[in-house]
């Protein structure tokens, strides 16, 4: 093993790979072999960083420099300066948003030294398609320990103690889960793991499942891979071989007489396959279509035989915990909620990506210290939680902490691990609507309530966006939206209502400016707002006139600009464009109002035709 | 690929120590060496190279080396700065390829500062 002095490792992601890593790692070699430096520094591409958003992302070491953004012609700065005189390349620096100065160093960086590291422990650290480098950082020893030093009721017992609940779904526990399925006396069972968006180490997966199939005593199991990630396909399917070779699974593993291998299984691209009774039947090759529970997968799951079901996060965790023990897992998080959770945070914030987090941290905390904070000019309003399902949590709660428990108080779940920030640029009841437009598409049918309880749904919310609906309606939401939740067979259905129910339970108020005020005050809903622009503020810049669309606006250079009611398109580009506060957004009737009254000193179609032929 | 056993993981874990150590920190001894453009003409690349090789050749695996730039004397470049975890820096000055190989065995292997290079010591830090 050669030493180098620096290792670049350049992300090698799902997003950075689409923004250009091979390129770029080529540039290097192409840079580095040219000045003979090929021995002394090491590229290497790595899993998933976490910061998507600023990707190509690129890390050297021992310097722990982090560049964002990074393109192929970059290359040759970041050699002469950095890797040869050691000077951090400072335009690629990550800038900190309020105060505009660069942290060069990862360690610095607040949206990653606020984070706590398990399951993403590897994360830019490690290459993932070589099994050394994973070995290298402890990789395997867990295993080794269950196959070789512990029966299957002592890893029960551990990961029981430990508290680990499922990060897939609705958190059940997984010492709880396997105990189920361990005891059963069948003659055959299963480990699956389902299918996740988060990209962790591949070699953590499959130490997670072995460790997972020999406390139950399942000798096959299935990987549930989502068909449009090629890279992460590419990369369990080398860490497959690569296992296989290293007799890490297969017979016999590490000598300890335990046989066990795993397939992978390409899901399809419905959403509701991702259920865990759904993805069984479409394993067996049936149509992914929920069933009813009980019998639970781990009493009786594929072909009959009790089946534990996991997802990517819960058993990225087991390893550690094996590792580790019980007592190290729970000295992050809360008594009911143990360890950290990984969420992809997105919205409008400053920091957006993949984090890793401690159980019973605030929403606050998770916005403002890793998220770095709203971007400049924009006013919080909510934070989604749960991703798509998730209930929309306002302001006076973000002092909560995030656990299973105090999520689902507030019609919030953690499910799928999204947390996005809503600001005053969102309308809550069109986001509402969103999610049900998703679970109308995604219902698979099989059961009324959702099946015909989201159209009608969706019907009632339409009414409200288009400005036909009346106060009763919002009982009639609730009332409904209780009923979907309540008698729906899966947890599509089951969690698809709360942002409905979140959003009349904290914003009612914005329900009832669009019954009654016919006023759409975020300028999401085009039937009820109108655009103008305030002649006090307004100091004639132009900006709006240039983006909008359609023309609309005119106005004499450092006068007082105004909008065409008639042309505008109600598209918001003006009022995300001005700086001044002149744009506003006003209710449905001004427009007629404006159309009719203040017609202006010069014409403005004139004024418009103008502007096209200059 | 042969199947593996418990001991072959902890081999495999040793053979990739020094690549940790750089990635991960907490290594016992930082080098520096000195490449601004006069460090260069100077042969501070040639001290780089000689290092590597050294360092490569007796496996030393808690040593990193980086670079920085300009140290401000010219004169008595190639320079390289010397730093041992909880012990003041030691910058050495107009080095060669059997100065640093000095270095390498007395002071970082054998924990003697070699005075006749040395420059000062001090408590300045390199960057
Ligand atoms: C409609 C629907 C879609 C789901 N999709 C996924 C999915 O894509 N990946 C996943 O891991 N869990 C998904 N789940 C949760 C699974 O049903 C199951 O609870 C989870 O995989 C169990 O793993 P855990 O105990 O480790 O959380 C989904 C649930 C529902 C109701
Ligand atoms: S709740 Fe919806 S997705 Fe789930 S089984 Fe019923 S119809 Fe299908
Ligand atoms: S961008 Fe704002 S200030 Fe500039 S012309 Fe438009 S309304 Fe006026
Ligand atoms: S809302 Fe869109 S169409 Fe209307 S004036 Fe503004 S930019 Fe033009
Ligand atoms: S893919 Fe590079 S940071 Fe996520």
């Amino acid at each position: 093993m050669d030493k180098y002095r620096c290792n670049v490792m350049l992300c090698g992601g799902t997003g950075c790979s689409a923004g250009g890593s091979l390129k770029i790692k080529e540039a290097l070699q192409q840079g580095l072999k040219e000045r003979g430096m090929e021995d002394e520094v090491n590229i290497q591409l790595t899993s998933c960083n976490g910061f998507c958003p600023q990707g190509p992302i690129m890390i050297i070491y021992p310097d722990d420099v982090l560049y964002q953004k990074v393109s192929p012609k970059d290359v040759t700065a970041i050699i002469e300066e950095h890797l040869i005189k050691g000077r951090p390349v400072e335009r690629l620096l990550y800038k900190e948003p309020a105060k505009k100065q660069s942290i060069p160093t990862v360690k610095d960086i607040p949206f990653f030294n606020k984070q706590v590291l398990r399951a993403l422990k590897n994360k830019g650290l490690i290459d993932p398609e070589n099994i050394d480098e994973y070995i290298a950082r402890d990789g395997y020893q867990a295993a080794a320990k269950a196959l070789l030093e512990m029966t299957p009721e002592e890893i029960i017992e551990v990961v029981k103690d430990s508290g680990l609940r499922g990060r897939g779904g609705a958190g059940a526990l997984t010492g709880m889960k396997w105990q189920i399925c361990a005891q059963s006396k069948a003659p055959e069972k299963f480990i699956v793991c389902n299918r996740s968006i988060i990209e962790v180490e591949p070699h953590l997966i499959l130490e997670g499942m072995i460790i997972g199939a020999r406390a139950i005593g399942a000798s096959q199991g299935y990987i549930y891979v989502r068909s449009g990630a090629p890279i992460i396909i590419e990369r369990l399917k080398k860490a497959l071989t690569q296992a296989r070779e290293y007799g890490l699974l297969g017979e016999n593993i590490l000598e300890s007489g335990f046989n066990f291998d795993i397939e992978l299984f390409m899901s399809s691209d419905e959403f509701v396959c991702g259920e865990e009774t759904a993805l069984l039947m479409s394993i067996q090759s049936m149509r992914g279509m929920p069933t009813p529970r009980p019998p639970f997968p781990a009493e009786k799951g594929l072909w009959d035989m009790p089946t534990v079901i996991n997802t990517v996060e819960t058993f990225a965790n087991i390893p550690l915990i094996i590792q580790n023990g019980a007592q190290w897992f729970r000295s992050v998080g809360t008594e009911k909620s143990a360890g950290t959770k990984i969420f992809s945070l997105s919205g409008a914030l400053n920091n957006t990506g993949l984090i890793e987090v401690p159980m019973g941290i605030t929403l606050k905390s998770i916005i403002d210290d890793i998220g770095g904070g709203l971007i400049k000019g924009r006013r919080f309003k909510a934070v989604q939680v749960g991703g798509s399902t998730g209930g929309y949590i306002p302001e006076q709660y973000l002092d909560v902490p995030v656990t299973y428990e105090d999520v689902t108080q507030l019609d919030a779940i953690i499910g799928s691990g999204g947390i996005a920030v809503l600001s005053d640029l969102n309308c809550m009841v069109s986001s509402a609507k969103f999610t049900i437009e998703f679970a109308v598409d995604e219902s698979c049918g099989k059961c009324p309530p959702c099946r015909i309880g989201t159209s009608v749904m969706l019907e009632l919310l339409n009414k409200v966006t288009t400005g036909t609906a009346t106060e009763e309606d919002i009982d009639l939401m609730e009332d409904l939206a209780f009923d979907i939740k309540t008698t729906s067979l899966c947890g599509l259905g089951q969690t698809a209502m709360n942002p409905v129910l979140s959003t009349i339970r904290f914003f009612r108020e914005e329900y009832l400016e669009h019954i009654n005020d016919k006023w759409c005050k975020a300028g999401v809903c085009k039937e009820l707002c109108t655009f103008y622009i305030d002649k006090e503020k307004c100091i004639g810049c132009g900006a709006c006139a240039r983006i909008c669309p359609k023309k609309a606006i005119s106005g004499e250079k450092k006068k007082p600009h105004q909008i065409d009611q008639s042309s505008c398109i109600q598209c918001r580009s003006c009022y995300e464009t001005c700086k001044f506060n002149a744009l506003k957004i006003g209710p449905r009737r001004m427009r007629e109002e404006l159309m009719n009254s203040d017609i202006p000193e010069n014409s403005t179609a004139e004024e418009s035709s103008k502007e096209v032929a200059g | 690929m042969p199947r593996l056993t418990v001991e072959d993981l902890k081999r495999i874990k040793e053979q990739h120590k020094a690549a940790f150590t750089v990635r991960e920190g907490g290594a016992r001894v930082k080098i520096t060496v000195h490449m601004g453009t006069c460090g260069i003409a100077a042969g501070a690349r040639r001290v780089m190279e000689t290092l590597l090789s050294e360092i490569n050749r007796q496996g030393l695996t808690d040593v990193i080396v980086t670079t920085s730039g300009c140290a401000g004397l010219c004169s008595k470049e190639p320079m390289a700065t010397v730093e041992v975890s909880k012990e003041a820096p030691v910058k050495y000055v107009q080095l060669d390829e059997e100065k640093i190989k000095r270095i390498l065995l007395e002071h970082i292997n054998q924990g003697k500062v070699v005075e006749e290079f040395a420059l000062v010591t001090g408590n300045e830090t390199a960057i």
